[in-house]
C-alpha cells in the first residue's frame, strides 16, 4: 500500500505578527510511527490544530485516504478518524472518568456501556482504570490515560500524540510505547510531536523537522544521531553548559521532616521532606508533575507557612516569615507559572521587577514607591539576561515564553540571593535561552549561592545538579551525586509505576 | 402577643407560596451558574418579569398569557447581559449589577400607567382525591398552578443535569470552558442559551409576585428578592435538592415574621422584618458551600 | 461575523476615549427613549445634559450639582479600591445609612449643647458606623469564605429596617408632635455640616476632594495601590508578592465602608437634615455606576460624579419642566453602564470581521 494516510501540502497559516505554518507539505503512511519534531515556537501546535480542525489554514491542502480532507471543526476530524491527545488535557475535574470519556465521543453509548467499554480498552492495552473514579484526583499519569482510552474507543486511523511523556515516568514511557508500537502494528497511524530525541530515536519509523514554522528535513530517526537532529532542530551548534569545579560550603538550607497538609483538594501534601543545601552547590530535584513540587516552592517562597523546626535558615527557623521576610534575608524563588504567578502579565516590566524586589532593591520608603529605580532595575536586568522587548514599560503579556523567563529568573538572580529556587526554569523555552538560563544558574552557583532547582526534565537535571534528588507524592529521596546516575536508578527515584503492566493483546 | 392566632397549616401552606417566587428565579440561575456564569442581575430580571406578566395579564385579560409574556421579558432582558458577557467579555459582576439597575428603572417606567389596577385573577387548584387528606391536603395539594410549575422545573432541571447528554455538556462547559472548547463545543452558544434560560424563569419568579402573591403592581416590589434567590443557589452548592430546601428555608423564614407581626409580637416590625435578610446571611455563613462550577465567573476566549 | 482579538498591550488611546464615547452612545439611545416617550429628544437631552449648567436658573443648580455629587464621589473613591482588588462591596447604600445613624445619634446625644468638638466627634462616629457596617461582610469573608456580595447586599435591607426603627422610634425627635424623623440636625449650629448653604458647600464636599486626592496618591505612589490593583489582576502573583489577602480584604472593606459612612454623616447633618425613613436615596448604588464611569480611577470618579449628578439634578429639571417620568433617569443611568461596559472591550480586544466567529 503506497497510497499514504494523510497527505499535507503547502499549509500555510499567520497571525498577526507570526507566521506559525510556512508551505508544510509531507505523508504519514498507514501504521506508521511519524515524529513531528521542533522547539519550542515552530509550529508543530498549529500544524496539529490544523489537522484536528481546530484552525483553518490560509493555504495549502490536506488529503485523508486519497479524499479531501477539510475538517471544519474537531468533531468533523473525530468523524473521519483522527484523535489527539493533547499536552494540555481537556479533561474536567470534577467529573468521573466515564463522564469525562463521554464527552470526548460523538455520540456516546449509555453510561454504564461506557464503563464496560473503558474497562476492555484499558486491560486490552496495559492502562488500567477505573472508570468510576474522579479525574481530579488521579495522577497525570492515570489523566493521560483517560485522554488516551478516549481516543481509542473512537477506532482511529491516526492518533496524534502532543508531547506525551512530559508527565511520565520512566516506567511509564516504556509502557506507553509498547501500547503505541501495538497500535501501530494494528495498522493506526501515529503523529508523535515532541523535543526529546532519544525517545523518537527509540519510538519513530520517520521523522519531518520544523523550525520558525517551515519543513527545514525529514529523517529517519533510527539512522540519525540525536546530535545531528538536535541540530536541525536549532539550526545552530548547540553549546553545552560549562559546569565548573566548584568549592561547596557550608549548610545555608536545612529542611527537617517539612510536612503540610495539601493547599486545596487536588493538592498534594508534603511529607517529612528532608534535605540540607550548601552553598555553592545545585540540588536537582526530579518529579512527575503533580507530586508536590508546587506546594514545596510554595512552602519554601513563604506563600504557604510552615511548623516551627521544619524549615532552618542559617540556623534560624523561618516557617513562619512571609515572602517578603524572607526575601529580605536572602531567600528568592521563582515559580513555575511565569504569566500569573512569577509575573502578573498585565502588568509592566518595571511593575513586575517592584514584585519581588521591592525589598532588596529597596525600592520603597515608607510604602512610597521610587518609580526611577524600578525602572533601572528592570532595565537592567533587561540588558543582562537579552530579553527581547521595547523596553521596561512593555507589559509582560507581551513578551515571548523564552523572553519572560529570561526576565523572571534574572530578576531573582540580580538581586544577588543567597539561596534560589526555581520551578521548571527552562519549561516552554526556546533552546538558546534554556542554555543560557542553566549557564546563569550554574554562574550563580559558582558566585556561593545554593541553587534549588526543581524540573520534569531530566537531561536538564543531570546537566546542572550536583546532587539529585526525587519528589515522589510529596517525598523527597535522599539526595545522590549526579555524577554516575543511572536512568534506572533515577527512574526508580522518581516511584515505578507499579500498576501498569505491559500490553497483553494476542499478538 | 396572642399566638393562638397563628394557624399552622396556613402557615406551613403560605411557606409554599412564598417560596414560589425565589424558587423560580434560583432553579434558572443555578443553571446559569452551572454553565459558568454569575449573573447577578436576577433582581433586574425579576422585576423586568413582574412589569412585563402585568401589564400582558391586564391587555389580555389571562394570568397565563401574562406568565408567559413575563417569561419573554426576563429571557430578553438577559440577552443584553448574555451579548455584553459572552461576546464582548465584560466583566460580569459589573454587567449583572448594570442589569439590576437597569431592570429597576425600565420596570418602573413600563409600569406607570399600572399602578392600583388589579390583576386578572389566578384561582387556587383543588387535586382531586390529594387535596382532601386532612392537614397534608391543604398544605401541599391546594395550591396556584405555578407553585407546580415552580417544582416540575426543579425537577426537570434535576434530569437535565443529571442524566442528559446536553446537561453533561452545560456541566462540561461551567466545569473548565478551555477544554469543553478544544472538544469542540460551543461555550458561547451553550452560554446564552443557559442565560436566557435563567431571564425566563426570574421573569416568572416576578410574575408571581405581581399576578398572584400581592397582587398588584408596585415599583421595586421583588424587593431584594433576586438577590435571595443568588444566596440560594449559593447555599444549595449548585445542587437542585438543596436548593428546593433552601427557597423553603427561606420562605418559612418570610411568613413566620409576618405571621408573627400580624400577632402582634412583642418585637418591633423592623426588626422581625429583617429576619429573612439575616437567616439569608446565617445560612451563608453556616452552609459552607461545596465546590464551585470550576469555570465560574471567568470570561471566555477562543484563541482561534 | 465579529471576531476579537486580544492586543499584545491594552491600548491608551481607547482608556481614554471610551467613557465619552459611552456618554456619546447614551444621549443617542436616550433621545430615542425619550422620543418613544412622546418627548422631543433634542429638548430632553440638553434639558437634561446643559441646563443644569448653562440655563437661567443654572446659578440655583450648579450648587446643587456639587451636593449631589459630592457623596456619589465620597462613596465611588471607597469602593474603587474594592473593585480594583476584586473586592466586591455592593452594600455601600446599607454603610452609608448606618454612618448616618451613628452620627446623627452622637450628635443628638449633645443636643442642645454647643461645643466645636460635636461635629467632628459626629463625623468619627460616622465613618466608624460605615466601617463597622462593612465589616461584617469582610469579617465573614475572610474568616469563613462568604460571598461579600450577598452578605453586603442583605445589610443593606437590614440597614433600612433599622433607620425605619431609629426614625420611628430611638431617635425620634421629641418635640417632633407625633411625626417620625429625628431632630433637624442642619438647623443644630454645632452638627451641621454646612459652610455655605447658598453655595451648596458642605464639609462632605471638602471631603470629597480630599479623598480624591489621597486615593490618587495611594494609588500612583504607594504599594498598596500597587498591591491592590496587583491583587485585582493576579491574585496568585499578588500572594507570590507577600500580598496578605485577609489583610487586604477587610482594608478595603473598612476604607469603602468608613467613606460611606462619612458621605451618610454630611449627608444627614446637611443636604436631608435629619434622620427619616426615606433618607436614603440609592447613592450607595449610583456610586457604582460612578465608580466603574470613571474607571475606578480618582480624577475619572470625579468627573463622572460630576456627569451622575447633572443627570440628577437634569432629570428633575426635566420632571417639572417636561414632565418626564423621573424612572426615565433611572433607566439612563443603568443605560450609560452597559455602553461604558460594551465599548469597554475595545482597550484590550481589537475588532475584526470576517469569516468564522464567536458564536
Amino acid at each position: 500500500m503506497t497510497e499514504p494516510l494523510l497527505r499535507l501540502d503547502g499549509l500555510t497559516k499567520a497571525y498577526p505578527g507570526v507566521v506559525a505554518n510556512k508551505d508544510v507539505s509531507f505523508d504519514i503512511g498507514v501504521g506508521e510511527v511519524h515524529a513531528l519534531l521542533g522547539e519550542n515556537g515552530a509550529g508543530k501546535s498549529t500544524l496539529v490544530k490544523t489537522i484536528y480542525g481546530l484552525v483553518k489554514p490560509d493555504a495549502g491542502t490536506m488529503t485523508l485516504e486519497g479524499q479531501l480532507f477539510q475538517p471544519a471543526e474537531p468533531r468533523a476530524a473525530r468523524a473521519a478518524g483522527v484523535a489527539m491527545v493533547f499536552q494540555h488535557f481537556s479533561l474536567f475535574d470534577a467529573m468521573n472518568v466515564a463522564e469525562n470519556i463521554a464527552l470526548g465521543m460523538e455520540k456516546p453509548p449509555p453510561q454504564a456501556e461506557i464503563a464496560a467499554r473503558v474497562r476492555h480498552v484499558s486491560d486490552q492495552y496495559g492502562l488500567p482504570l477505573d472508570p468510576t473514579r474522579i479525574v481530579g484526583e488521579l495522577s497525570a499519569g492515570e489523566r493521560q490515560r483517560v485522554e488516551i482510552i478516549r481516543c481509542l474507543l473512537q477506532d482511529p486511523k491516526l492518533l496524534i500524540m502532543d508531547e506525551p511523556t512530559s508527565v511520565l515516568t520512566p516506567q511509564e514511557v516504556a509502557i506507553l510505547f509498547e501500547t503505541l508500537r501495538k497500535l501501530s502494528a494494528e495498522g493506526t497511524a501515529i503523529l508523535y510531536i515532541s523535543h526529546k530525541l532519544e525517545e523518537i530515536r527509540a519510538l519513530c519509523d520517520n521523522a519531518t523537522v520544523l523550525r520558525l514554522g517551515q519543513v527545514v528535513g525529514t529523517c529517519d530517526p533510527r539512522a540519525t544521531s540525536a546530535r545531528d537532529m538536535a541540530e536541525l532542530m536549532v539550526g545552530t551548534v548547540l553549546h553545552v553548559p560549562e559546569k565548573a569545579a566548584r568549592p561547596v560550603g557550608e549548610t545555608v538550607l536545612e529542611l527537617s521532616g517539612l510536612s503540610a497538609p495539601a493547599p486545596h483538594r487536588f493538592g498534594t501534601p508534603l511529607r517529612e521532606i528532608s534535605v540540607a543545601v550548601r552553598k555553592g552547590e545545585v540540588l536537582g530535584i526530579g518529579g512527575v508533575a503533580g507530586n508536590g513540587q508546587d506546594e514545596l516552592v510554595l512552602a519554601l517562597s513563604g506563600e504557604m507557612k510552615s511548623a516551627p523546626s521544619m524549615i532552618t535558615y542559617k540556623g534560624d527557623d523561618i516557617g513562619h516569615l512571609p515572602p517578603n521576610a524572607r526575601r529580605k534575608i536572602g531567600l528568592l524563588a521563582a515559580p513555575e507559572e511565569r504569566m500569573g504567578h512569577a509575573a502578573a502579565p498585565d502588568m509592566s516590566l518595571t511593575e513586575n521587577a517592584i514584585l519581588t524586589a521591592m525589598t532588596r532593591q529597596d525600592l520603597t520608603t515608607n510604602g512610597f514607591l521610587h518609580w526611577g529605580k524600578a525602572k533601572e532595575f528592570a532595565k537592567s536586568v533587561i540588558a543582562a539576561f537579552d530579553v527581547r522587548t521595547p523596553g521596561p514599560q512593555n507589559v509582560a503579556r507581551s513578551l515571548s515564553g523564552g523572553n519572560l523567563q529570561k526576565f523572571v529568573i534574572g530578576r531573582e538572580i540580580m538581586q544577588a540571593p543567597e539561596v534560589l529556587v526555581v520551578n521548571q526554569p527552562t519549561w516552554g523555552v526556546d533552546a538558546s535561552a534554556a542554555a543560557a538560563i542553566r549557564q546563569a544558574l550554574l554562574d550563580l552557583a559558582a558566585k556561593g549561592t545554593a541553587v534549588i532547582v526543581i524540573s520534569q526534565d531530566l537531561d536538564e537535571l543531570m546537566e546542572i545538579s550536583d546532587r539529585f534528588a526525587a519528589l515522589n507524592e510529596g517525598r523527597l529521596s535522599q539526595p545522590r551525586p549526579a555524577v554516575g546516575l543511572t536512568v534506572d536508578e533515577i527512574g526508580l527515584m522518581l516511584g515505578g509505576a507499579h500498576d501498569m503492566e505491559v500490553a497483553h493483546v494476542d499478538a | 402577643m396572642d399566638l393562638s392566632s397563628i394557624n399552622p397549616i396556613l402557615l406551613l401552606a403560605s411557606l409554599m407560596v412564598a417560596a414560589t417566587p425565589i424558587l423560580l428565579a434560583a432553579i434558572g440561575e443555578l443553571v446559569v451558574e452551572r454553565a459558568g456564569v454569575l449573573n447577578l442581575g436576577v433582581e433586574g430580571m425579576m422585576i423586568t418579569g413582574a412589569v412585563c406578566g402585568f401589564v400582558v395579564a391586564v391587555a389580555t385579560g389571562s394570568p397565563w398569557l401574562g406568565f408567559i409574556g413575563a417569561a419573554i421579558g426576563g429571557a430578553l432582558i438577559s440577552l443584553i447581559f448574555g451579548f455584553l458577557t459572552q461576546i464582548l467579555l465584560s466583566n460580569q459582576v459589573a454587567t449583572g449589577l448594570a442589569l439590576t439597575l437597569f431592570g429597576l428603572g425600565l420596570s418602573a417606567l413600563m409600569g406607570q400607567g399600572y399602578i392600583g389596577i388589579k390583576a386578572p385573577s389566578f384561582p387556587d387548584w383543588h387535586i382531586p382525591l390529594l387535596g382532601d387528606i386532612p392537614v397534608l391536603g391543604p398544605i401541599v395539594f391546594q395550591h396556584d398552578p405555578m407553585v407546580y410549575v415552580g417544582l416540575l422545573i426543579v425537577a426537570v432541571v434535576w434530569a437535565f443535569l443529571r442524566y442528559s447528554r446536553a446537561g453533561l455538556i452545560l456541566r462540561a462547559v461551567g466545569e473548565n470552558h478551555e477544554a469543553a472548547h478544544a472538544l469542540g463545543y460551543h461555550v458561547v452558544r451553550v452560554r446564552i442559551m443557559a442565560i436566557m434560560f435563567g431571564g425566563a424563569c426570574a421573569g416568572l419568579g416576578g410574575a408571581y409576585l405581581s399576578l398572584v402573591r400581592v397582587p398588584q403592581w408596585t415599583e421595586g416590589m421583588t424587593a431584594g428578592a433576586g438577590w435571595i434567590a443568588l444566596a440560594i443557589v449559593v447555599f444549595a452548592s449548585w445542587r437542585p435538592g438543596r436548593l428546593l430546601l433552601g427557597a423553603y428555608l427561606f420562605g418559612g423564614v418570610t411568613v413566620l415574621q409576618l405571621n408573627l407581626q400580624a400577632a402582634g409580637a412583642a418585637i418591633a416590625v423592623e426588626y422581625l422584618s429583617m429576619a429573612p435578610y439575616l437567616a439569608t446571611i446565617a445560612v451563608l455563613v453556616i452552609m459552607r458551600a461545596g465546590r464551585a462550577p470550576g469555570s465560574l465567573g471567568q470570561s471566555f476566549h477562543a484563541s482561534r | 461575523m465579529i471576531m476579537l482579538e486580544k492586543r499584545p498591550q491594552p491600548s491608551q488611546a481607547w482608556t481614554y476615549a471610551t467613557p465619552l464615547l459611552a456618554v456619546l452612545l447614551t444621549m443617542v439611545c436616550g433621545g430615542l427613549l425619550f422620543a418613544a416617550l412622546g418627548q422631543n429628544p433634542f429638548i430632553t437631552i440638553r434639558t437634561i445634559f446643559l441646563d443644569p449648567l448653562f440655563s437661567e436658573f443654572a446659578w440655583f443648580y450648579r450648587p446643587q450639582l456639587l451636593i449631589k455629587g459630592a457623596p456619589l464621589v465620597l462613596i465611588a473613591i471607597g469602593l474603587s479600591f474594592g473593585f480594583r482588588a476584586g473586592i466586591w462591596n455592593i452594600g455601600a447604600e446599607g454603610q452609608y445609612i448606618v454612618g448616618a445613624i451613628f452620627g446623627a445619634a452622637v450628635g443628638l446625644a449633645f443636643y442642645p449643647y454647643e461645643s466645636f468638638i460635636i461635629f467632628p466627634l459626629m463625623v468619627l462616629a460616622g465613618a466608624f458606623g460605615g466601617f463597622l457596617w462593612a465589616m461584617i461582610p469582610g469579617f465573614l469573608r475572610v474568616k469563613f469564605g462568604t460571598n461579600e456580595i450577598l452578605v453586603s447586599l442583605m445589610l443593606v435591607y437590614v440597614a433600612e429596617q433599622l433607620l425605619a426603627s431609629m426614625a420611628l422610634g430611638t431617635l425620634r425627635n421629641p418635640e417632633g408632635m407625633g411625626f417620625p424623623g429625628s431632630r433637624n440636625l442642619a438647623q443644630y449650629p454645632s452638627a451641621t455640616s454646612w459652610i455655605d448653604q447658598s453655595a451648596g458647600m458642605h464639609w462632605g464636599i471638602v471631603a470629597a476632594f480630599i479623598a480624591v486626592i489621597f486615593a490618587y496618591v495611594a494609588l500612583s505612589r504607594h504599594i498598596f495601590g500597587f498591591n491592590v490593583r496587583l491583587s485585582g489582576q493576579s491574585p496568585r502573583a499578588a500572594r507570590f508578592a507577600g500580598v496578605n489577602p485577609s489583610k487586604l480584604i477587610l482594608i478595603c472593606m473598612g476604607i469603602s465602608g468608613a467613606l460611606a459612612g462619612l458621605a451618610g454623616l454630611f449627608e444627614v447633618s446637611g443636604p436631608a437634615g435629619q434622620i427619616s425613613i426615606d433618607f436614603n436615596v440609592g447613592y450607595g448604588f449610583t456610586a457604582i455606576i460612578v465608580a466603574f464611569l470613571g474607571r475606578l480611577h480618582p480624577v475619572g470618579i470625579l468627573l463622572a460624579g460630576g456627569l451622575m449628578a447633572l443627570t440628577y439634578i437634569g432629570g428633575e429639571i426635566a420632571q417639572s419642566n417636561l414632565g418626564l417620568p423621573l424612572a426615565a433617569i433611572q433607566l439612563l443611568q443603568g443605560m450609560l453602564l452597559f455602553f461604558l461596559l460594551a465599548v469597554d472591550v475595545l482597550t484590550n480586544y481589537r475588532v475584526r470581521f470576517g469569516k468564522g466567529g464567536i458564536v
